[in-house]
């Protein structure tokens, strides 16, 4: 018998894979997911370098050179690489400004969205019932709301600025995390290790924070991706709409806004800043659909 | 003439961490009205194999096989639309979990009348009877009543009469039974036994039974096959292999019984069967064999003559006197 | 299925409660009187501004003027607009057909493509046909639509000049409500060339609105699918030797529709949002444009019913959803 198992051990030709490399790996197998990290990370360094990288202040009217094309076009210069805006502005510094105020309401919301949230889920998970009730109550009452009108009108009350569009957004962010956290603390809470835990003598908040926690976050990760852009989209659309950043920050979807009249006649100035929009939100979400392929056993090829 | 006839049939797997060889090189012929059991533990293949003979595996699968023939004709060159004209017709098979093996959605009348439409001439009203009887044949009280029941509504022994019912619907010649009664209440699981022992002998198809459990396969089956990490280790009829195992691995099954037990204390084999990252250079048994030598660890066993049951091993035990003379 | 019914209605309850205070305490909480903004520029005397908060009740207690306006609602009374002088409700409601006739054609414009589109993508998954249209839902999912709009109109309005830019139907066109929707009441109106106008008003709005429900019905119908035909019953029904089209298209698509339903319900409430800017963007006399013209004159009245409708709409379109999904999940109907 214990000839048997000292042969087990020598019969090991390729090692199983550790998990967070079994993450990687899978991770890196999404073509689409890799491609989304590395445009979010040349995001995250243009947010970062914006003053050096922009070559004028987003904010400086050249008078001279109203509505330049870019390069590419007949009348297009070098000196404005993407072409002016309306004022004069160079296009180019704006946009890579206007990174810097996406990444800024992404981060922002989602810090904020997912601490408020996930405190929220987990007292609802191990709450007594009547209170889950009441906090699901209410998460069901911010969620009957359309959340862009929710935003459009807590920035209302709180005057238009693209901080009360981070707080607006965040705000009807929140639920999602709320319902998330709880339902996977429902799931955590009745297996085994969990009751082995509480049987161990842990406390409520090692339970909570320790025991329960870190086996919930994968699908939180996957939310926080999601709602990075769904954060960066909202805050658009309240630019847009006049009720985010106000003229004259260089915010992606102000800059739409000021565009608009100029639709038919300057197509860069309309152009430019909603394939700002897109790249970066379709970049995060590639990387969310990857991060959730590889943190989801269940959709990995088997 | 056998009615499938497999011969070398390997399965492998594409996975994120590279390919794993789930069936190796298996050999298998069973003749109508043979009833055959394929016996090993979760994971040895077994039941892979035959989902690769009636076109079940999912896409992430490879088949390489000398032969797959069912009926003198090889499965592999039929066209899709030909061989679905076989497959739940002539060559039926019937799953583990019976409760999640029909459709939540539709009621069991509808599953199996569906059935019925595909492969036979019925209309409805005949349908109907033919669904009735067919309840009635496997044991299923108030037939009529139960038709137009949902699955979840039915309890999991009822579920796999349900699963038989389907399965023989069309009179098929060759039905293949995964371990019908794996996830049952013990009591039920003789019931399904009898049950499908007694449709054997009653319309003469052929069985193929694919078990862990060697007390089913002892008071069942005909012909043996044993599996073990995707290959056949033994073949043999039922009695011999009982009373002269070659292979070690079939002897430690069998001393694994209860009913065999010489000592107090059961006796187990040790360690479990590898996986896709450690499978052993030479025999795959030779980690547990409590008979393996450096040759064993090494070299891959050959495959020995009928006479000693196929045994794919080095060292067969039991060896019949006249055999070890050749 | 009955109890399940009840269940679900009673829930309805205390969150229609909560939404009736939410929207009530906007009013409270706006910046501003909204007594002073009322009277605008011309200003107020001491005596008039007393009389008005007389006449508004806000100098009684707010839990009184809760239950006041809680009452109010139940009976459709949702106060006036401040500067048309039109009860809310009627507002709403004279309005509502725009935004329920873009909603369903663009909902209906989403189903009839996603749903296939995800289905044969599951099927034929990991092949060029599921990549393609899979990186397009993608690119359709983080679509800023009020952009994407923009862009839909310098190309399809501006350079081809197939489409018009606003509104619902040519001003040429002349004739009575009868139902509010565009598209029957031109038909109805028999005025040669009106439907067509209609039809083509309303082509670049659907396509905007219902871009992004579209990429998520898409998604959802093939991961739905995806994780269904791993089921043990698909394998049954395959081993029974059904067509692969009967095995996808019934054994399949039925159960993978129940998590899709739910999706569908779901984003009822994207097209809401999404409503608010299609209708700005190509001035659609809808809900969307009201809100945020209401929004932008500080019409609180307007503000605080509209956002009550608006949500009350949601609840009940998410109640019938989970009736539905009732009725589709036998494990539910029969419980």
């Amino acid at each position: 018998m214990s000839d048997a198992s000292t042969t087990i051990a020598r019969t090991v030709p390729t090692r199983r894979p550790g998990r967070l490399k079994d993450f990687w790996s899978s991770f890196r197998e999404n073509r689409g997911a890799v491609i989304g990290l590395y445009v979010f990370a040349a995001f995250v360094l243009i947010a970062i370098g914006a003053d050096i990288l922009a070559p004028y202040d987003p904010t400086a009217q050249h008078r001279a050179f109203t509505l330049v094309p870019p390069v590419w076009q007949d009348g297009g210069t070098w000196q404005f690489p993407l072409g002016t805006d309306p004022l004069g502005r160079d296009m180019l510094s704006r946009l890579l400004h206007g990174a810097r105020f996406s990444f800024f309401v992404g981060i922002v919301v989602v810090v904020v969205a997912a601490s408020g949230g996930i405190m929220i889920g987990l007292i609802a998970g191990f709450a007594p019932r009547w209170l889950d009730t009441i906090i699901m109550r209410i998460m069901d009452i911010i969620l009957a709301f359309p959340s862009l009108l929710l935003a459009l009108a807590l920035v209302a009350i709180l005057g238009p600025s693209l901080i009360n569009a981070m707080i607006a957004i965040a705000l009807v962010l929140q639920p999602h995390y709320v319902r998330l956290t709880r339902a996977s603390v429902l799931n955590e809470r009745g297996k085994d290790y969990v009751v082995s835990a509480r049987v161990a003598g842990a406390g409520l908040l090692r339970l909570m924070f320790i025991t329960v926690l870190p086996n919930c976050l994968g699908p939180i990760i996957v939310q926080a991706a999601l709602s990075f852009s769904t954060a960066i989209l909202d805050a658009a659309a309240l630019g847009f709409l006049g009720m985010g950043a106000q003229p004259p920050t260089p915010e992606w979807g102000t800059m739409l806004a000021e565009a608009r009249e100029f639709i038919l006649r300057a197509w860069w100035v309309v152009t430019l800043p909603g394939v700002a929009i897109l790249v970066t939100v379709l970049a995060i979400n590639l990387m969310g659909d990857g991060l959730r392929d590889a943190l989801d056993p269940k959709l990995k090829r088997s | 003439m056998s009615l499938l006839d497999i011969r070398n049939l390997s399965v492998d797997f594409a996975t994120s961490t590279g390919t794993f060889r789930a069936v190796d090189s298996v050999d298998l012929s069973v003749d109508a009205g043979d009833l055959h059991a394929i016996v090993g533990e979760s994971g040895s293949g077994k039941s892979v194999s035959m989902l690769a003979a009636m076109g079940l595996l999912p896409w992430t699968a490879t088949i390489t096989a000398d032969t797959l023939a069912f009926d003198g004709r090889d499965l592999r060159d039929l066209s899709p639309r030909a061989r679905r004209r076989i497959i739940g017709k002539d060559m039926s098979m019937i799953f583990q979990e019976p409760m999640s093996s029909l459709n939540p959605c539709f009621t069991v009348g509808f599953q199996i009348k569906e059935a019925l439409r595909q492969h036979l001439d019925l209309d409805r009203k005949q349908r109907h009877a033919r669904a009735i009887e067919l309840f009635e044949m496997v044991g299923i009280p108030a037939p009529e009543k139960r038709l137009s029941a949902f699955p979840h509504q039915l309890s999991g022994g009822m579920n796999q009469r349900v699963m038989i019912a389907m399965a023989i619907a069309c009179k098929p010649r060759l039905l293949i039974a995964d371990e019908p009664t794996t996830a049952l209440d013990v009591t039920i699981q003789a019931q399904i036994l009898d049950l499908l022992t007694g449709l054997q002998a009653e319309t003469g198809m052929a069985l193929i039974l694919i078990t862990h459990d060697m007390g089913v396969v002892a008071e069942t089956a005909r012909r043996v096959s044993v599996q073990y990490a995707g290959q056949k280790v033994e073949e043999q009829e039922v009695a011999s292999l009982f009373s002269d195992p070659h292979h070690p691995y079939t002897a430690a099954l069998l001393a694994a019984l209860p009913e065999r037990a010489t000592e107090r204390r059961l006796p187990t084999i040790p360690g479990v069967v590898p996986g896709q990252h450690d499978r052993p250079e030479g025999c795959l048994f030779s980690p547990r064999c409590k008979f393996a030598d450096e040759r064993c660890r090494t070299v891959p066993p050959p495959v020995q003559p009928p006479a000693i049951g196929l045994a794919r091993c080095h060292y067969p035990l039991n060896v019949p006197e006249e055999a070890d003379a050749i | 299925m009955l109890r399940y019914v009840l269940a679900r209605l009673l829930t309805f309850v205390p969150t229609f409660i909560g939404v009736t205070l939410v929207s009530f305490s906007f009013i409270r909480l706006l910046p501003g009187d909204p007594i002073i903004v009322m009277a605008g520029e011309r200003g107020l005397t001491e005596e008039r501004y007393a009389e008005l908060q007389q006449q508004f009740g806000f100098d009684r207690p707010l839990w009184v003027q809760f239950w006041d306006y809680f009452t109010g609602v139940l009976q459709g009374d949702l106060g006036q607009s401040f500067v048309t002088k039109r009860p809310v409700w009627d507002e709403f409601f004279t309005l509502f057909p725009a935004t329920l006739e873009l909603s369903l054609c663009a909902i209906i414009f989403a189903i009839v493509l996603g749903l296939p589109a995800g289905v044969i993508a599951a099927v034929y998954r990991g092949k060029f046909f599921d990549r393609a249209l899979m990186s397009t839902a993608l690119v359709g999912y983080s679509m800023p639509i009020f952009w994407w709009a923009l862009l839909l109109i310098i190309v399809v309005s501006g350079n081809l000049g197939w489409t018009p830019v606003s509104g619902r139907i040519d001003l040429l066109y002349f004739f009575d409500d009868v139902t509010g929707f565009m598209l029957i009441d031109s038909l109805l109106s028999g005025q040669e060339g009106a439907f067509t106008s209609a039809v083509r008003h309303l082509i670049l709005p659907t396509i905007v609105l219902g871009t992004i429900p579209l990429a998520v019905i898409a998604r959802q119908t093939r991961s739905a699918m995806l994780e269904v035909l791993s089921e043990d019953y698909i394998r049954t029904a395959r081993a029974k030797g059904l067509r692969p089209s009967r095995v996808n298209g019934l054994h399949a698509l039925r159960n993978a529709m129940i998590p899709v339903i739910t999706v569908i319900g779901l984003s009822v409430g994207t097209l809401m949002a999404g409503a608010i800017l299609t209708e700005t963007i190509f001035s659609w006399p809808g809900i969307g444009k009201w809100m945020v013209d209401s929004i932008f004159r500080r019409d609180y009245p307007v503000v605080q019913g509209g956002l009550l409708l608006i949500a009350v709409i949601v609840m009940i379109v998410n109640l019938t959803v989970d009736l539905l999904y009732g009725l589709i999940n036998p494990k539910i109907r029969k419980r």
